[in-house]
């Protein structure tokens, strides 16, 4: 069993405390009067969601979300019933780069709601959870920069980042490459599909937002099953 | 908001029973499912434990168990379970553990059954394995064979034309010609029974006989009819099946056959009857088999024996058709081998029955099989004298068989063995002391000796074996536990997984002899009630009628045993076609790969029911180990 050494572990429940009585937008003060689980709630009775956004480019500045999916679940479930989807109108340009990666095209776009209309659905399914992503940096980033544009303030909220838990399991990725070759060492790919594989997961397309967050919910329930036990609190594992 | 969950619905979509569900429903499924991770070796289902969803696969592998912890089945990708708790109480009924790391779709319980409601097919695919699967499957094969369903009396086009007994051949033949008919049916005197004119058919006569027992014969015109005609013909009952006159005229190589209705004649039906009805029938082939004069003739007939196989198998007839069919052939066959035969060496010195063992006797014969046969000679047999005769006889007759597909018999149970060509009173000896003094390692060998029928010559010395075994087996429990345990030696596999064959303690194999691991073993376990009850029928499926008039097995499992038997024939049967179109020599194996995910079901429903009834049998015959020789 290890234990992440992260940086000065986040009071999640005292910053929500300090930013429900801070924000100025009624939709993320009662997002924020939700609260979140303490760090020492044992991570199979935490309520989870899976998140993951699909963007016109990897600048959370520059570039936009055009899709967003959301699948809640435990350790023991995840529910498909209770998942979200929606393509939403970027605020900049869609590329064609990006299009071969999302396949979500102009026409699609051009009926999608702005982000605005799904900000309190989305604020609703995220209250109360912690959110589970592969590569925080992303969601975190882009969800933050969105929320700042349209009411001036940023959002926060805890992370569970499943790219961040296999990287701790292959500590050697990050050694530089010229020493990994050195050694003769394979590389070990934290990228979802690859990590999946590593647990028996099966290979999903990818680039679909809905699709990403299923198989981010998978790979937490497998990689808490092989290496971490049910009782570890979230404290360790969040962000 | 319709919420697409494409990688969900799309794999459901691929594996049965989702497969023939309409999109909508799937996309439904999809959004209602909950999903869950499951390392090696850790439980999934416990006994006991309430269970409210459709467990489905979508990768790994899970293993199945019975309550006392025996395996029951070994799942994997696209499989389901958990249907048994929740069709029976919400509770666990068979425990289950993931072997390999696995991703469980759980489909919430109102979901499942709003889905058997509305598909009958995914209902019948979850419900109870075993009966109303294999049953629905039998009722599919066979549907084609418009055969089975066409009463014989649909055929009957003109009204009976007949004489009175002491006509003369000459005004039968003038009755013949101004009815146009090729046979003519002799009436006996009406019957003192009634009131009603219930005449009794007396006999029949032909064009054929009026040719050759008139003609050749140079009788003189007044000839009476009684002289020539064949007395109490073989008949069949107006309500009989196309099929049943099909196989009649097959066994009896006859191609007249009057229909009866009461006793009394209403029509006679010609092989060119039923050949309009199967424009290729198998009664082809016998009709050319007795036109062959020599072996090599005949065994330019292998071809046509090997399409007339294949076209029932793709007419879906059923294995019990295919299986009678081909014996008849084999039977006509080795009749024409002894016509020619005797045509070379000269009358037999002695009476003699020439007798069919194993599966012609049985009339479930398939393309690839022995030859099993044997001579029961007339008391006055003097092996000094007579047996030079039989052992060239029976040389003609085996190395003819051979010409034609019908290997030699391994185990040397043929009419060229001496041991084998004996006088009816050894031949009650032999039985007498495989009954009375038995022993299942010499019963291993004779087994074969207890499915026997006539094939050639003197019937009543067949029969009276018969008689002796279906008399003497019943009263005699050493005989039926030493069987008992005989049939038990070749059990049938759990199943299949991936591209292997289950074996019950975890085993993996990747070939399965579906005769040795299927048919064999359940044929061998209806001869042991069916000679406990009594019976003298050979068929399985007549056995299973025999022991259905007694109290020895419950309704309801006879019916599993008959479906389960068809099922296991139509399946290796199928194979055997599969391997002659594709040109490669058919034999009884089967590879799991080529075997599809709904046969796959079924087979396996079809080996639990054999299991079943192995384990009854064993209960039943308790005692057998007693007799074990040390």
């Amino acid at each position: 069993m290890r234990r992440l050494r992260t940086g000065a572990p986040a009071d999640w429940p005292a910053l929500f405390a300090q930013l429900a009585q801070s924000a100025r937008d009624p939709r993320l003060a009662r997002f924020y009067r939700a609260g979140t689980v303490s760090a020492d709630t044992p991570l199979e009775q935490a309520p989870l969601l899976a998140l993951d956004v699909e963007t016109t480019g990897l600048d959370s500045r520059r570039d936009s979300i055009v899709s967003l999916g959301l699948v809640p679940f435990d350790l023991r479930r995840i529910r498909c019933r209770e998942a979200s989807y929606w393509v939403v109108k970027p605020l900049c340009e869609l590329n064609s780069q990006s299009v071969t990666f999302h396949h979500i095209t102009h026409s699609d776009i051009l009926s999608a709601p702005a982000l605005d209309a799904v900000l309190e659905p989305l604020l609703t399914a995220m209250a109360g959870k912690i959110m589970v992503v592969h590569y925080r940096n992303i969601e975190r980033g882009f969800l933050d920069q969105a929320v700042r544009h349209l009411l001036g303030e940023g959002l926060h909220f805890p992370v569970i980042d499943t790219m961040q838990l296999e990287a701790r399991l292959h500590p050697r990725q990050r050694r530089p490459g010229w020493l990994r070759q050195m050694l003769g060492k394979q590389s070990v790919s934290i990228r979802l599909a690859d990590s999946r594989l590593r647990y028996g997961l099966p290979l999903y397309q990818a680039h679909h937002a809905l699709t990403d967050a299923l198989a981010t919910a998978e790979l937490l329930q497998a990689q808490t099953a092989t290496h971490y036990p049910a009782t570890t609190p979230v404290g360790d594992l969040w962000n | 908001m319709q919420i697409e969950l494409i990688e969900i619905r799309d794999h459901l979509s691929r594996f049965a029973p989702f497969d023939g569900l309409p999109d909508e429903t799937l996309d439904d499924i999809a959004q209602q499912v909950e999903v869950g991770y499951f390392k090696a070796g850790s439980d999934i289902l416990c006994y006991g434990e309430p269970i409210q969803d459709l467990h489905y696969i979508r990768s790994g592998a899970v293993e199945i168990y019975r309550r006392n912890g025996e395996l029951y089945n070994r799942l994997t990708e696209g499989d389901v379970f958990g249907q048994f708790g929740l069709l029976r109480g919400k509770k666990v009924r068979l425990p289950a553990r993931a072997i390999e790391d696995s991703l469980i779709y759980f489909i919430p319980g109102p979901l499942f059954e709003q889905l058997c409601e509305a598909h009958e097919a995914f209902a019948d695919f979850v419900e109870a394995e075993g009966q109303s699967r294999l049953k629905s499957v039998e009722e599919s094969q066979g549907n084609a064979s418009e055969l089975m369903k066409i009463k014989v009396r649909k055929l009957i086009t003109r009204r009976t034309v007949s004489v009175p007994l002491g006509t003369s051949v000459q005004d039968a033949a003038r009755v013949m010609t101004e009815h146009g008919v090729a046979s003519l049916v002799i009436l006996g005197p009406p019957s003192t029974a009634g009131a009603t004119q219930n005449q009794v058919m007396a006999g029949i006569t032909t064009d054929r006989d009026l040719r050759t027992r008139v003609l050749a014969e140079g009788l003189a015109l007044d000839t009476p009819v009684d002289r020539v005609m064949s007395p109490n013909p073989i008949t069949i009952q107006a309500d009989d099946s196309v099929f049943e006159a099909m196989l009649c005229m097959l066994r009896h190589n006859i191609h007249h056959l009057p229909v009866v209705h009461r006793q009394r004649p209403i029509g006679v039906i010609n092989l060119s009857d039923i050949i309009k009805y199967e424009s290729q029938s198998s009664l082809y082939l016998v009709n050319s088999i007795f036109n062959r004069q020599s072996v090599t003739e005949l065994q330019a007939l292998l071809p046509d024996l090997r399409a007339t196989f294949l076209r029932m198998v793709n007419e879906q007839a059923t294995a019990h058709m295919i299986g009678s069919a081909m014996s008849g052939i084999g039977r006509s066959l080795t009749q024409r081998l002894l016509e020619l035969a005797e045509a070379e060496l000269g009358p037999p010195p002695v009476p003699y029955c020439f007798m069919a063992l194993g599966s012609m006797a049985r009339d479930e014969q398939l393309i690839v099989t022995d030859q099993d046969n044997a001579l029961v000679l007339d008391n006055n047999f003097d092996p000094r004298v007579h047996d030079d005769y039989f052992l060239k006889l029976a040389t003609f007759v085996s190395d003819g068989l051979a010409a034609c597909g019908f290997s030699y018999c391994k185990g040397g149970i043929m009419a060229t063995n001496p041991q084998w060509r004996q006088p009816l009173r050894v031949w009650k000896s032999y039985f007498t002391r495989w009954i009375e003094q038995p022993n299942p390692e010499t019963l291993l060998n004779a087994c074969i000796f207890f499915d026997l029928d006539s094939v050639y010559g003197e019937t009543e010395l067949v029969e009276s074996l018969k008689d002796l075994l279906a008399q003497k087996a019943s009263q005699s429990p050493l005989f039926l536990a030493s069987l008992a345990r005989n049939a038990l030696n070749r059990t049938p596999p759990l199943g299949f997984f991936r591209t292997f064959v289950m074996e019950k303690d975890g085993q993996q194999n990747n070939i399965i002899n579906l005769k040795g691991r299927g048919t064999a073993p359940l044929t061998d376990l209806i001869r042991v009630h069916a000679l406990a009850a009594g019976s003298k029928a050979q068929n399985s499926l007549e056995r299973l009628d025999a022991i259905a008039t007694t109290k020895l097995l419950t309704e309801e499992a006879i019916t599993q045993l008959r479906y389960a038997l068809e099922f296991l024939s139509i399946v290796r049967i199928r194979h055997q076609a599969m391997d002659l179109q594709e040109g490669r020599e058919p034999d009884n194996y089967i590879e799991p790969e080529k075997v599809s995910a709904s046969e796959r079901h079924n087979l396996k429903s079809a080996f639990q029911v054999l299991s079943n009834a192995q384990k009854f049998l064993r209960f039943r015959y308790p005692g057998q180990l007693q007799n074990r020789p040390l």
